[in-house]
Formats: structure tokens, sequence, C-alpha cells
């Protein structure tokens, strides 16, 4: 019985092809938006992941300042950290390599090219911490950074807007008004997790930038990568314990530093997925609601359409539960073509933006099945009310119907 | 005493309340005995229609009992009165009552659906249905490309077809010219002779002439019950 009432909903269903189309139209457009949408967001979502394990497993950056990200709160009057500060954090037995960041923003010229970009001062540690490798040349050695020296080791960006395809190493670019060697280039990182492009950017010994550009001897930011085995807690007890001795703070005052930890970062950034997510597939949900409305309306034109055919079905010996399911089964074999339709279309417009936006394509089983079992659902809830007047019609006012 | 097939004991229907009440029909009592074939007539209101409709189990009457085979049916629930219609029953309508678009074999086949008969088993069924009414043939056909005559059979096969203990016609003739109305009533005089049960309500004298007991209402009311006074003689 169930399946000739299936088979029944199938052959109606066919028969009216334009009428279907239109019909399913809102909930194929419903599930296409939720798929799409949540699929890219996981797929954004393993973007920043991925971009996170790249920065190397438990990098800490220390900052002055309360906060690690935004304005820091009362930053301008924590006093900055000093090369001194970061080597006392290299020596640390939980620490692998700790670099001294001092970033200045300048423009780098090579004969008629020119470039803004940040420059950063820092030791030959930075490339570890940051587990990047150079794709030629060599980083600083200690006696250059010991002497500030000038020279630099370009991000892949400059390098090629620079020189384009020619060979940068032992060449000589001005930074701001410094004649500086060039002795390597970074291999390509691509974009970061906010988008920016982490390539735009010139390393130099750190004393170089404070003594030839900035002229003060402050310290920016810290990066310290912690060994393999240490848990980013114990990595960050450690660097606090020590840069509270070395500031000078009392026991009941709070740091006037900040450490994050990349993990921080990580979920930070998936959060705010996560909310997006959230927010555009709830609008999205909004037009399957909208989808099941259009099967309800339809269901109830078939109804009224139909009501001799259903007088005819009443008269031969069919139940009214038979003529309930009859209509039920139609709403829900509609709204689950609908549903089908839309998780092909949803995965598809997945695809192309995942592509577009260069970020991996990472569709959920989890996700399909409750989009087809949601589609299921908006049948049976929108499918009961046409298909109870249906079974509830008197037979012999159905069969006396025009 | 055999028990009668159909029995009304003062069998009321009435539509409305209070002052605007109707009653289509008023204290009816009969009785009709299994193979017996009855036509019924009277003026239109006169509540021939609405005693066929509650004979069907498609209409309940407001007072007075309704026994199918010594069986009380007018208290019976709406499915158990769909079982009733299923198993014993089988309707002709006067405007033929097919499904478009579906062919006549799939036609047939819908009370055996209903019945639960397995595919096979009701593509069997509806064929010998089709046959006993001469339409062996034309089981593809879709009812738009049929006559009228050749409809109307289809749903007789269809009433047939689950093989009914009664078959109800309403002016089956209604639609038909005389040359085809005499055919289906012969077709309809055959099955009485195997046997069913056949009460039909009509207009036409010459139509009624095939059944063997004619009954007339009149406002409501049984004003006739006697044999057919000049009955078509049976072609043996």
């Amino acid at each position: 019985m169930l399946w000739e009432t299936i088979t029944l909903a199938f052959t109606t269903i066919i028969r009216n092809k334009l009428r279907t189309f239109l019909t399913v139209l809102g909930v194929v457009i419903g599930v296409a938006a939720v798929i799409a949408m949540v699929t890219i967001g996981q797929g954004s979502s393993a973007q920043v992941s991925a971009s996170v394990a790249a920065l190397g497993t438990n990098v800490l950056t220390v900052r002055p300042g309360t906060r690690g990200f935004g304005p820091p709160t009362g930053g301008a009057a924590a006093p900055r950290f000093s090369l001194k500060d970061a080597q006392a954090l290299a020596d640390l037995p939980v620490v692998g390599f700790a670099a001294p960041v001092v970033s200045s923003g300048q423009t780098v010229v090579f004969g008629n090219a020119n470039t803004a970009t940040q420059v950063y001062g820092t030791s030959g540690d930075y490339t570890r911490v940051q587990n990047w490798a150079l794709r030629t040349g060599r980083s600083f050695e200690p006696h250059e950074e010991s002497a500030g020296s000038a020279v630099c080791v370009l991000g892949q960006t400059v390098a090629t807007k620079l020189f384009g395809n020619s060979d940068p190493i032992g060449q000589s670019i001005r930074v701001k008004n410094v004649a500086c060697q060039v002795l390597g280039v970074l291999s390509t990182r691509g974009s970061g997790s906010f988008g920016q492009d982490q390539d735009d950017l010139v390393l130099m010994p750190a004393k170089a930038v404070q003594r030839r550009l900035e002229g003060n001897a402050n310290v920016d930011s810290i990066a310290v990568a912690l060994r393999k085995s240490v848990s980013a807690e114990t990595g960050i007890a450690a660097v606090q314990s020590v840069l509270r001795e070395r500031r000078r703070i009392g026991l009941t005052q709070p740091d006037n530093f900040s450490v994050s930890d990349s993990k921080e970062l990580s979920n930070m950034l998936g959060g705010i997925n996560t909310v997006l997510t959230g927010l555009l597939s709830s609008v999205a949900a909004v037009s399957l609601l909208v989808g099941g409305i259009g099967i309800m309306n339809i269901m109830l034109v078939s109804v009224t359409e139909r009501t001799r055919e259903i007088g005819i079905r009443l008269a031969v010996g069919a139940s009214a539960g038979q003529v309930l399911l009859q209509f039920l089964v139609e709403a829900v074999v509609l709204s689950l073509l609908g549903g089908a339709i839309g998780i092909g279309l949803g995965l598809a417009i997945a695809y192309g933006g995942s592509v577009l936006m260069a970020i991996p394509f990472a569709p959920s089983g989890a996700v399909v099945a409750l989009a087809f079992g949601f589609s299921a659902l908006i049948g049976v809830v929108f499918g009961y009310f046409p298909a109870r007047r249906a079974a509830r019609l008197d037979p012999i006012e159905a069969l006396r119907y025009q | 005493m055999k028990v009668p097939l159909i029995q009304f004991c003062g069998v009321s229907r009435s539509y409305g309340r209070g002052e605007a009440e109707v009653r289509a029909l008023d204290g009816v009592d009969l009785s009709i005995a299994r193979g017996e074939f009855v036509a019924i007539m009277g003026p239109s209101g006169s509540g021939k229609s609405t005693a066929m409709n509650i004979i069907g189990c498609l209409d309940r009457p407001t007072a007075g009992t309704y026994l199918f085979q010594g069986v009380e049916v007018q208290d019976l629930d709406q499915d158990r009165r769909a079982l009733l219609r299923r198993h014993c029953l089988g309707f002709v309508f006067q405007g033929f009552n097919l499904l478009a678009r579906q062919s006549a074999l799939e036609n047939v086949e819908l009370p055996l659906i209903y019945k639960g008969l397995p595919k096979a088993q009701r593509v069997a069924r509806a064929r010998l249905a089709l046959q006993k009414v001469g339409l062996q043939g034309r089981e593809g056909h879709d009812p738009s490309q049929l006559s009228g005559g050749q409809q109307q059979r289809v749903a007789i096969a269809r009433a047939l077809a689950s093989d009914p203990m009664v078959i109800l016609a309403d002016e089956p003739t209604g639609n038909l010219d005389s040359q085809r109305s005499h055919e289906i009533m012969q077709l309809l005089q055959g099955l009485n002779r195997d046997g069913i049960t056949i009460v039909m309500v009509t207009h036409e004298q010459d139509i009624a002439a095939y059944a063997q007991r004619l009954l007339v209402f009149t406002d409501g009311k049984l004003s006739h019950d006697a044999a057919t006074p000049t009955p078509v003689v049976r072609s043996a």
C-alpha cells in the first residue's frame, strides 16, 4: 500500500513538471543556501586552523600592555621590551627560540622600483620561530645581529616588486635612507588568517632597525617558540614569571604585558567564523520556511483540483487515513526532491566559492543528512494540513464537485 | 426467514435544523434481498439519491436503522464504512467518474489497491473484469480515448473487480444515447444473473424495465413498491 502511494506520488509529480519545479524551487533555494553557507563556513574554519598550524605549534607572542589585540589598554604607559628581555626568554629551558620584533613601516627602493612595506627588526631566530624556510640566500649571522649591520632578507612579495624575475641576492636596496644588502629571500607563505599578505615584509637585524630607522632601543614584541614537549600553559607561566621579575612587577600588581598563544588566535577566529556561519545559515533557513509554505500552498490547490479524484477513491473504499497518507507522501516526496536538488546545488556553489576564495572545500555528510532530514520534516509539517483537508472531504460532496 | 441484504427500518435523513429542516427521507422502510435487481425512480428531490447514498454508506441516516446483512451500519465510523464499501459494494455513476490520465486497467485496479492486493493479482483481476464488460484489448486506453459507453463499461468493471455483493448504479445511462443505454443495461442484467444484487436509480421507464422490482420515492417517502410492470424479457 505504501509503495503504491509512493509510486502514485511520483506519477503525479512527473505529470506536472513545471508545477513541480516551481513548487520545489523554494525548498531548493533554501537548502542550497544553507548547504553552501555551512560548507563554505567549514572550509574557512579549516583554512584558519591550517594557517595557525603553519605558525608552528605553540608560538607565543609577547607584547607590552594588557591585551593581545586591539589598542593596548594602558599600553602607552607600559614600558617597552628590550633586546635583553628577548635574550632572557631565549635562555629559558622551556623555550626553543625567541626573537625580538621591532616593526617599522618603510618605503623600500631599488632602482626605479619602490614599495611600502613593513620592516621587522629581529634576529635570525625569527624564521625558526615562525617555522619559515628561506627560498634562496641566507639569514643573518650573529655578528651581523650584534653589529646592527645594514643587511636584509626579503619577503617574496617585496622581492618580486623590486626585482621582478632577476636575482636580488647581493644587491643593495634603500630602506628609508639606509643602503641595505640583500642576503636572502623567504619562501612564499600566502595570505594569513585575516587575508593579509604575509609575504609583504623585510627582515633586518633588530639593532639595525632600532638605530638606523627608529632611533630608539624599543622592542615591540617578542615571538617565542616553545620546545615541542612543553604545553602552552607551562610555557606561558615561565615567560610570565621571567618577565614579571625583569620588569619588577610587585606580587599584587597585574601584568603590564600580555602573552598570547597561537591557539588563542585560532579560537577567536574560529569563534567569529561560527557566529558568521550561524548568522548566514539562519537567514538561509528562513527561505526554507518560505519554501515549505510554497509546498503547502500548492498542495492545497492540488487537493481542491483533485476533489473529484478524492471522492472516487473514497467511494471505491479508500479510508480517510489512506487519502491522508497519499497527500502527505506527495508533499514529502516533493520536499525531498527539492532537498536533493538543493543539496546538489548548494555543494556546487560551495565548491565554486571555495575555489574562488582559495579555501578548502569541506563538504560535511552530517550537514547534508541534516538538510535532507529537514526537507522531509518540512514536507510532513506543511503537507499535513492540506492532506488532512483532503481526508476530511465528504465523499458525496467530492463526487459532485465539478 | 433469510436475512435481507439491505434493510431500512424507519430511515430518515434530514438536513438543517429547526424551521429550516428539510427531510430528504422520511421514515422509509424497505428491504432488498440478495440477488434482486431493483430500480429506484422518483422526481428530483424525492429522496432517491439520498437513499442510494445511505445504502452506499456514503451518508448516514439521522434517524432509524440501516441493516446491511443484518448488521447495523448507521453507527459505524468512517473507516468501517470505508471497509464496507471496499469489500461489499461497487459504485457506478452517471458521470462515470473515472480517473483521467490513468488507463482503463489502472482505473479498474484502483479498488484492489485499497484491498491491498499485490500488483500481479490486481492486474489479473482487472483484466478479467474488463473482459467481462467486453473491453479486452482496451486496457491501455485512457478514458479520453474511450466512448461514453466504453467509459461506463470501465466504471462497471471497476465496480466488479472487487467482487462486490451489491452494485449501486446512480443513473448509469444518464449520459448515454439509447443504443449504448440498452447495451449497458444488458450488461448489468447479465451481472445480476451471475448473482450480484443491483440497485439502480433512473429517470427512464424503459431503463427501469430491466429491473425486476421498482421502488418509487415521492417527497422522501416510499410511495410504490412492486414488480416492474413490463419487464424486459431476459435474453437467456
